[in-house]
């Protein structure tokens, strides 16, 4: 049989972006199956989303957040019984070109889930700015104290998942600021992740969702975040 | 003896004020889950703090044995202290309580997502067939 993929794309007020993602992905491999989760825009991300018809559109009600859009997607990929589900920025930050890189660790059953880095190997492209480096080598030290394992890229929203990551995530997966967590509360719960080297290009279009006095809010909220997860108690896992 | 009566509340103001006070809460609380506007969950706090609050005011020789134990000299300062402590729980049980009305909320949203997306797609499809 085969395999179903499923691309989960949040997008909020992303109008100038999301259908030329869609398309991206759908010109790279039309066997992928893209589902963009549309988080209470305020533009017209619905109408550009839906325009060229390769895309099941979901709209929520209300703003979530992007951990309560991607979730979203898990939930749906879980009815439907995709065997992945890959992660994928709205904002054309992300190639759909190398996706198949991060599929393959989970096609050939050896990881779970596995993160598209930027810092593996210096790649060619976006490499974010210097503060936001140093946010992300604070979380890579944490990740090596708290689960033992070395993630370069705790941020990136480049993800793919198995069914098993997939079941897990539906039912527990963070709100606010989503990645950093959810790397711990996946190693944490004995989930094999891997990180492979990608490319990124920077952002077309939107806003990032974190900037300026935010940084500092972020940085300790996801800091308290890892390590409460990191304190919890294993999550029992729902048997496929 | 009436003039007696009046000199004794006059120099207990204090005491009378909280005697009254505590006690509309309490009969305040009642009301309201009486009328549903509250639930009977969420009462209980507020009732328990409120009968310690009347007993301690109108027993004011324990309030003072409280107040002596935790080292203030003047007991009705007894009495604020916990009524900050018992507004402190409260709050953090309101605080609980919004956290788990947001967490149903989120999965309510998502589903509601999720089943319009699916309902369009039958739409759709049925509109196909005719």
């Amino acid at each position: 049989m085969r395999e179903r993929i499923l691309i989960i794309i949040p997008a909020y007020n992303e109008e100038k972006n999301i259908r030329k993602v869609v398309q991206s992905l759908q010109d790279t491999n039309s066997g992928y199956e893209c589902l963009v989760i549309n988080d209470g825009s305020k533009d017209n991300t619905q109408r550009e989303a839906e325009a060229n018809g390769l895309a099941t559109v979901i709209e929520l009600p209300s703003n979530l957040g992007i951990g309560g859009a991607v979730q979203t997607g898990f939930k749906y990929a879980l009815y439907q019984n995709y065997d992945y589900a890959i992660q994928f920025d709205g904002d054309g930050q992300h190639l759909a070109s190398e996706i198949p890189k991060i599929l393959s660790p989970l096609q050939h059953n050896d990881y779970d889930v596995c993160i598209g880095s930027r810092f593996i190997e210096k790649t060619l492209g976006f490499q974010s700015t210097f503060m936001r480096r140093i946010g992300i080598r604070i979380f890579e030290i944490m990740n090596i104290l708290l689960i033992k394992k070395r993630i370069t890229d705790s941020t990136s929203g480049f993800r793919a998942y198995n069914k098993q990551a997939i079941a897990f995530l539906a039912n527990n997966y963070p709100t606010d600021y989503p990645e950093p967590e959810t790397v711990i509360l996946l190693g944490k719960n004995d989930f094999r992740i891997r990180e492979v080297s990608v490319e990124m290009v920077e952002r077309q279009g939107g806003e990032s969702s974190i900037s300026g006095l935010k940084s500092a809010h972020y940085m300790i909220k996801v800091i308290l975040a890892m390590l409460m997860t990191s304190q919890r108690q294993k999550i029992r896992r729902i048997s496929l | 003896m009436i003039e007696d009566t009046l000199k004794l509340l006059l120099d207990n103001r204090i005491q009378v004020f909280s005697i009254i006070g505590s006690l509309m809460l309490f009969l305040f609380i009642l009301r309201l889950v009486k009328r549903r506007k509250l639930k009977e969950e969420y009462s209980l706090l507020w009732l328990g703090f409120g009968f310690v609050f009347i007993v301690l005011s109108i027993f004011k020789p324990m309030l003072e044995i409280v107040a002596s134990a935790v080292g203030i000299l003047y007991a009705p300062a007894a009495l604020l202290l916990m009524l900050v402590i018992s507004v402190f729980f409260i709050l953090i049980q309101f605080s609980i309580v919004i956290s788990k009305l947001a967490e149903g909320n989120k999965n309510l949203i998502q589903e509601v997502g999720i089943l319009k997306a699916e309902l369009k797609k039958l739409k759709s499809l049925i509109k196909d067939k005719e």
